[in-house]
């Protein structure tokens, strides 16, 4: 089984746009939303949910008012200041690590699951799909992201589909590290802005920190050829691979407004042709023959 | 007061606002929390005058005082040590510091050990102060980070702080503690989508906040119709221009090139300051 994990450093650079399109193209595949707290692809796909489950992937303190007397050492001890001075929990910055249970003279906090989420195993017009959604305010995401992919792996593999394609989220800590781990590939999805650029190389990096190899997608090219010049540039120095080049057009946001892919609104479009041109090569250097 | 700007969903323009907001003002500060992905630096240039390392505490084994008993292991939530009948493994980046297993063991064989997780950076772009902070590559817990970037704001003057895209813990390391919230999007399912997410989040966290909206012109008028219904100030709305589309590749603040814009920042201050004088 291959998976490959789309990326990026920076938000809106079209990492969600390329999945949705790719989900299109692709003959049998399941694809994974790893954005668990923003998560879009089921804007473009309209999966139906075949399955729903509740995320518990963390623990929080309970403070038994009738047991606590009130001496603070928990509110002292709390690694994250989660206890408040009135001596309650705040939600927001409990991490249920449970020192404050070690540290309580009289037993008076326990430690509750905690419903962060919930994971849909869903089927869409073309395969599969595994996505979730963070409640607000709930921290875990990276245990989530792991979650949705292991869901998606033993789908493919109860469906003997050998393809998964994971729509990751932006940035590169817990949920991006979570979303790209043990994947054959990652597709970093970049744009030819200063920003694009910095955070590109951080994404590379990642990818390189955990020895995973990586293609680069410049989206948008044309909004400023100097820059994706340099991008070319620095990928040629780092010996990566520029494995798709697409060039801006207000049919993608069209698209989006009608809640289709690319692919199904403009199959014409220099984009959508980009895009599958771009599905090809990535199959190929995934399987070589 | 702290302003924070944050949006839910990434690249809706969350830098340039607090970039424009920020140089349009007087006397206010700067502090870049995407410390996954710092980009405010990149427009302002500052000159950096302090770098300071930034760790985490990890647990560091005496295996010469541990007995193996495991206690550490069954305590920690997090899964991040590992007792063999011979050995003891931590994994540092499953770790988040929180000590439970240097409480838990009984043999004393347990002490704090640090793990670099970034660098804090502080520097100046003419008068206008910037802090941000940079992830090590390969690190995963960016809310270390975030809280080390925001206790060098300065409380003698307003401070605006850039988050990180999303709803998740970063975001919200972000905005805690803040006095108010400017959201932005852009006028798309998938900018309207995660703005409801990013208002949930501040509703719940009881911040009052309101909306920016980028990129007017394309997409369509739902984000629209959603504020109106909900009653959310729209404090600013910025066009799709190629002109600020291009300036924002080269890394230049647009309101420094395009006249008329700066007014338009500080009045978006006025504003966020008159909410919430109610």
């Amino acid at each position: 089984m291959k998976q490959i994990t789309i990326l990026s450093g920076k938000g809106g650079t079209g990492k969600t746009t390329i999945a949705a399109a790719f989900a299109t193209l692709a003959k049998r595949v399941v694809v994974a939303d790893c954005d668990v707290d923003a998560p879009n692809l089921h804007i473009l796909l309209h999966p139906e949910v075949l399955e729903a489950r509740d995320f518990t992937g963390s623990k929080m303190a309970v403070i038994d008012g009738t047991k606590c007397i009130k001496c603070l050492a928990c509110r002292e001890k709390c690694p994250f200041d989660a206890i408040t001075q009135d001596i309650r929990v705040d939600p927001f910055s409990c991490e249920g690590c449970g020192v404050c249970k070690i540290v309580c003279p009289v037993d008076a906090i326990t430690l509750v699951d905690r419903v962060s989420g919930r994971i849909y195993i869903s089927r869409t017009k073309y395969g599969f799909m595994v996505h979730a959604l963070l409640n607000p305010g709930e921290a875990n995401s990276g245990r989530l992201v792991t979650m949705v992919r292991q869901y998606a792996k033993s789908l493919a593999e109860r469906e003997g589909i050998d393809l998964i394609i994971n729509d990751g989220p932006p940035g590169i800590g817990c949920p991006v590290i979570a979303s790209v781990a043990g994947v054959d590939a990652g597709l970093v999805v970049t744009e030819p802005t200063m920003s694009g650029i910095y955070d590109l190389e951080r994404a590379i990096g990642l990818l390189r920190h955990f020895n995973i190899g990586a293609f680069v997608c410049v989206n948008m090219y044309d909004v400023n050829e100097e820059n994706t010049n340099k991008i070319l540039k620095f990928c040629e120095e780092k010996g990566l691979e520029v494995i798709g080049r697409i060039p801006f057009n207000p049919l993608v946001a069209e698209a989006m407004v009608n809640g289709k892919t690319i692919i199904e609104r403009s199959p014409e479009s220099d984009v959508a042709r980009e895009i599958s041109a771009m599905w090809s090569r990535i199959l190929s250097r995934l399987s070589p023959r | 007061m702290i302003i924070a700007v944050a949006s839910g969903k990434g690249g809706t323009g969350k830098t340039s606002v607090a970039v424009n907001l920020a140089i349009s003002m007087k006397s206010v500060q700067l502090l870049d929390c995407d410390v996954e992905g710092p980009n405010a630096h990149i427009f302002l240039k500052p000159r950096i005058i302090r770098q300071e390392p930034v760790y985490r505490l990890v647990p560091s084994i005496k295996e010469e005082r541990c007995d193996y008993c495991g206690k550490c292991a069954a305590l920690c939530r997090y899964h991040a040590i590992l007792v063999a009948p011979k050995k003891v493994l931590v994994f540092p980046e499953l770790c988040r510091g929180c000590g439970a297993c240097i409480l838990a063991c009984p043999q004393g064989a347990i002490v704090e050990g640090r793990n670099k997780i970034g660098t804090v950076k502080e520097g100046y772009s003419d008068d206008l102060r910037i802090v941000f902070g940079e992830l090590e590559v390969g690190e995963p817990m960016a809310s270390p980070l975030i809280r080390e970037v925001k206790r060098r704001i300065d409380e003698s003057r307003d401070a605006i702080l850039d988050a990180p895209p999303g709803t998740g813990c970063p975001m919200i390391e972000t905005v805690k503690g803040s006095d108010f919230c400017i959201l932005v999007t852009e006028p798309t399912p998938f900018g309207l989508h995660d703005l409801k997410m990013a208002v949930k989040v501040l509703e719940e966290m009881k911040i009052p906040y309101g909306v920016v909206i980028n990129k007017v012109g394309i997409g369509d008028k739902k984000v629209y119709e959603y504020c109106h219904e909900k009653g959310i100030p729209i404090l600013l709305e910025i066009p799709y221009e190629r002109r600020i589309a291009e300036l924002y590749s080269r890394g230049i603040p647009f309101s420094l090139e395009i006249s008329g814009w700066s007014a338009k920042f500080q009045d978006l201050f006025k504003n966020v300051k008159e909410l919430m004088e109610g």
